[in-house]
């Protein structure tokens, strides 16, 4: 007689997804190692030397993400890490064949004395990434374990945002902390999943407070006086990095993400009216009487008016002129000039030069690929079944929706532009080590999201049920 | 909390989706006027990323391209023996623009040249390099050697034309400059050194410098003689007073030393260059008449061979003095050596004044024709009888004893031409220009005519004749354009 489990119905396993998820992978390194040979045909004729172990590090790459994905996120979403892989194959693609521009070359040589190529680096922090996404997968079994460090977090976070003020700025920018003999990073970028990690914990434990006492004015719920302190806080923070550290990509990321999360959190269309309110009347107020973020709206407005006498207009003309030369279909890998815009081609940039040898369809298909992404974040957030999840999950991808626009948006001069770095594409460490920590804790809330309920213990009881036969 | 969730996706796409329109509004809808923007650099860098095409001397380029290591600039544009091409070719330069022919011709000799659609469609599916086509010249080699080498270290210019049909044979110009030095990113220094140069070495005295023509432009004054009906037989005795004083003054027209001019034949005077009976004779004409007369010829307008030359002139509401002393190439007379070489050129083709032009054919990279210049007849300034008319003048004055241009005589060829000794300065006190125009007669054909400007050299005014300084330089040019038909 096998009654033990009759009481209950056993939980149907839900396809994990893994397969297709190899076979996705599979796909975004045949699609990035093609881009490979396409540029080193199309620059010097013939199969790039390069082409074996960019293919094999690259495969390698995936093979061990996915492989830690299968034993220890089963029931992850499959899109997330492959879309990721392509991202990341394809940015290095890039970044490589703009190491071997002439122009850039000798630029750099001009600047620095040496020319050193980005693309072997990029590889470097591409593993280091993978290894801490694999790191992310292994120690942190359930993603509500974070929820226990959300003041810790709130510290850490204030004081990666904080910590450049005490750095000279690079570029225009105090967005780097100098650690000697380690080289730069940009705490930002940490900062981000840092700040969502707080502001989950921080929203799941007052958004009844927050979304229920408040009082009716003109058709709106606004909320006490008393609890409108932390985004106070949180608006008269992000308007001093902008000061401070005249980062306006960061501090938009920042007020962005904590009004989508309050939002979500208290279900109060309100706050995304105060929310915009308050941040134009930061960015307005900021603007106009911060030099360099002057500039960048100058700049935004009409490059082509002060081209010849401002870098920053010639930056961002540079970057139209690129995708204008794109057209529809592009140059062809290899075949841009993108390389004119000299400064940071490869990183803030980088989006001009897929404009351009990539074309219209190309740059596309890569948005898509991002707005994919977020797509599966909050398609994981709707999943989630615990208030902490979803919030978390929610803050990671709309944070990371808002980042892509700043900088696309700002490159192609549909916004100012802010220094900010395309995830996953652009060139730097800090970027790509913080975007794979992202995508691991997604792939753990989904996992966690997806996972069957586990089965009931055995009833202590069962052998008292009777099973009424006829 | 889906209900925000479902929100915060709609807005995300709405993010992804403004990024989406916006690259298409770049893309597609401002392409092409990103692509034309004066700031743009690719449109330059598209230009010199291969050879260009080449301009064409006797079926061989004078002109060539190197690879650098420019980043943005990939070939530059060289010469050989640029100085004595550049007055034909002049310059193309990566940042300093082009003139004459490389500016002229630059769509075909970069390839952007509509005409050159059908190739640069065909190269894109062959995969072969975009190149450009090239410029082929009507010049001679041999005559434009001649010239540059006998112009060499001197002040001038020497315009060689094909009576027959309008071809240039030559054009040179000294001092001149080798655009080689100038083609490139990084020479500005070299620019600057030539641009500043107060011998001027970048004009082109050929087409763009109008000198008094002195006695050449007695050829023009006996040509509206001879049409006007006022002399109709070179060898008959003309009318003329010696001294002749101007009407209307009470100063005497000089001529160079005791000549014998007291009523000349139109023949003697010719060769032996008296002042006094073309003056006369032109008072004779009279002003409108020599106006229209000049015209024919070509002066008063600008001419393009395509290169523009300015234009030459004879001076328009003058009195009667004045017509005298226009009349033999002083007071407000003055032209180019191209104009010169065209009256030159038009008497030896018995009075038909062909349309001179410097490229005879555009080509494709493939060798296809896509261009091809036909001799257009300008004008007839004289007819074919007075035209010959001239022409034995003109003989005389180099053949005869007495006469001005025996520098020029060709063994085995027929010369005529006439020299000149043009005044210039305040009260003539510098050193006066020498010229020297003729034709050369092989048999029954007339394969050049050539007109020589010598600028003020060393010597002294005495020793400056248009037949011993300038003489030489078109025997040489003449002899050469007669030796390489043979």
């Amino acid at each position: 007689m096998s009654i033990s489990n009759t009481t209950t119905i056993g939980a149907i396993d839900a396809p994990s997804r893994r397969n297709t998820e190899l076979l996705l992978l599979v796909f975004a390194v045949v699609v990035a190692v093609f881009a490979y040979l396409n540029v080193g045909l199309a620059l010097d004729g013939k199969v790039p030397s390069g082409v074996l172990g960019y293919a094999l590090g690259l495969a390698a790459l995936a093979g061990v993400a996915h492989l830690v994905v299968r034993k220890f996120a089963r029931y992850a979403d499959p899109l997330l890490l492959p879309l990721a892989t392509l991202l990341n194959g394809i940015g290095l693609v890039f970044i490589w064949r703009l190491d071997q521009s002439p122009r850039l070359i000798s630029l750099a040589k001009v600047a620095y004395g040496a020319f050193t190529p980005s693309a072997p680096k990029q590889m470097l922090y591409s593993a280091i990434g993978v290894a801490l996404f694999v790191a992310v997968l292994l120690f942190l079994k359930d993603h509500r374990v974070l929820q226990r460090y959300t003041y810790v977090s709130m510290v850490v976070a204030l004081i990666l945002l904080i910590a450049p003020v005490f750095f000279p700025a690079q570029f225009g920018a105090r967005i780097w902390i100098h650690i000697p003999g380690l080289g730069s990073l940009q705490p930002g970028e940490f900062a981000k999943i840092i700040i969502a990690v707080f502001f989950a914990g921080y929203l799941m434990v007052k958004r009844d407070a927050l979304a229920l006492a408040s009082r009716r004015f003109l058709g709106l719920y606004l909320p006490r006086g008393r609890d409108l302190g932390p985004i106070l806080v949180i608006w008269a923070l992000s308007i001093l990095i902008l000061v401070f550290e005249t980062d306006l990509g960061t501090s938009l990321l920042f007020f962005g993400l904590f009004i989508v999360m309050l939002y979500v959190a208290t279900e109060r269309t309100s706050w995304i009216v105060f929310g915009l309110l308050m941040s134009a009347v930061g960015a307005v107020g900021v603007a106009s009487f911060e030099p360099h973020v002057k500039a960048r709206v100058t700049a935004w407005l009409n490059p082509f008016a002060c081209y010849k006498t401002n870098g920053a207009c010639q930056q961002i003309g540079d970057a139209l002129m690129s995708f204008g030369s794109g057209g529809t279909l592009g140059t062809g890998l290899g075949q841009g000039n993108s390389d004119l815009i000299g400064f940071a081609a490869n990183a803030d940039f980088i989006l001009s030069t897929v404009g351009e040898e990539l074309g219209l369809a190309g740059t596309m298909a890569i948005l898509l690929v991002y707005g994919l992404i977020v797509e599966r974040g909050i398609r994981t957030a709707l999943a989630a079944r615990d208030p902490f999840g979803k919030l978390l999950a929610i803050g990671l991808s709309s944070g990371f929706a808002i980042q892509v626009f700043v900088v696309a948006g700002g490159v192609m001069g549909l916004i100012p532009l802010t220094g900010m770095t395309l995830p996953f594409m652009a060139y730097g460490g800090s970027s790509v080590l913080a975007n794979w920590a992202l995508i691991g804790i997604l792939i753990r809330i989904s996992d966690t999201a997806r996972r069957p309920a586990p089965a009931p213990a055995p009833s202590t009881d069962a052998e008292m049920t009777q099973v009424v036969r006829p | 909390m889906n209900k925000p969730l479902r929100r915060i996706a709609i807005f995300c796409g709405l993010l992804v989706l403004a990024l989406l329109v916006r690259e298409n509004w770049l893309g597609y809808v401002k392409a092409d006027a990103l692509n034309t923007n004066d700031h743009n650099a690719r449109p330059a860098i598209e230009r010199y990323s291969h050879a260009p095409g080449n301009i064409i001397v006797d079926g061989k380029p004078v002109t060539g391209a190197v690879k650098t290591d420019d980043t943005y600039y990939k070939y530059k544009q060289t010469w050989k023996d640029g100085p004595m091409w550049a007055p034909v070719t002049g310059y193309g330069s990566q940042v300093f623009g082009s003139t004459a022919l490389e500016s002229i011709d630059d769509g075909v000799l970069s390839g952007t040249d509509p005409r050159l659609f059908f190739d640069r469609t065909v190269s894109m599916f062959t995969g072969k390099n975009q190149k450009g086509g090239d410029v082929v010249t009507t010049l001679n080699a041999d005559a434009q050697k001649a010239a540059y080498d006998g112009l060499k270290g001197k002040k001038g210019a020497a315009v060689a034309i094909d009576p027959s049909t309008g071809k240039i044979l030559a054009l040179a110009s000294t001092p001149s400059y080798d655009p080689s030095t100038i083609a490139g990113r990084s020479d500005g220094d070299a620019w600057k050194k030539l641009t500043s140069d107060k011998d001027e070495p970048m004009l082109n005295r050929a087409l763009r410098q109008t000198y008094p023509p002195g006695s050449t432009f007695k050829l023009v004054t006996a040509a509206a003689g001879l049409e006007n009906g006022v002399v109709s037989d070179p060898d008959a005795k003309t009318d003329s007073p010696l001294p002749y004083i101007m009407p209307g003054t009470n100063t005497p027209l000089k001529n160079e030393g005791n000549l014998p001019c007291k009523n000349a034949t139109l023949r003697l005077a010719l060769t032996v260059s008296c002042n006094s009976v073309f003056g006369h004779l032109g008072v004779q004409v009279g002003k409108d008449k020599m106006l229209d007369e000049a015209k024919k010829f070509g002066f008063n307008s600008e001419q393009f061979i395509p290169t523009r030359a300015d234009a030459s002139e004879f001076p328009t509401d003058i009195n009667q003095s004045q017509t005298a002393l226009s009349s033999i190439g002083q007071f407000d007379t003055r032209a180019t050596p191209l104009q010169m070489a065209m009256v030159a050129s038009a008497i030896a083709n018995d009075g038909k004044l062909m349309k001179p032009y410097l490229v005879d054919e555009l080509r494709a990279p493939n060798l296809d024709v896509i261009d091809k210049t036909q001799p257009e007849q300008m004008s007839q300034p004289l007819s074919a009888g007075n035209a010959q008319k001239l022409q034995s003048m003109m003989e005389s004055v180099v053949n005869d004893p007495q006469g001005t241009g025996h520098s020029a005589k060709i063994s085995g060829a027929t010369v005529g031409g006439k020299t000149g000794t043009a005044q210039h300065g305040v009260a003539n006190s510098a050193l006066p220009y020498a010229w020297f125009v003729s034709y050369a007669k092989v048999g029954n054909s007339t394969p050049v005519a050539v007109a020589v400007v010598v600028e003020d050299g060393a010597a002294t005014s005495d020793d400056i004749s248009g037949g011993g300084i300038a003489g030489p330089i078109a025997h040489d040019m003449m002899k050469a354009v007669i030796d390489s038909a043979k």
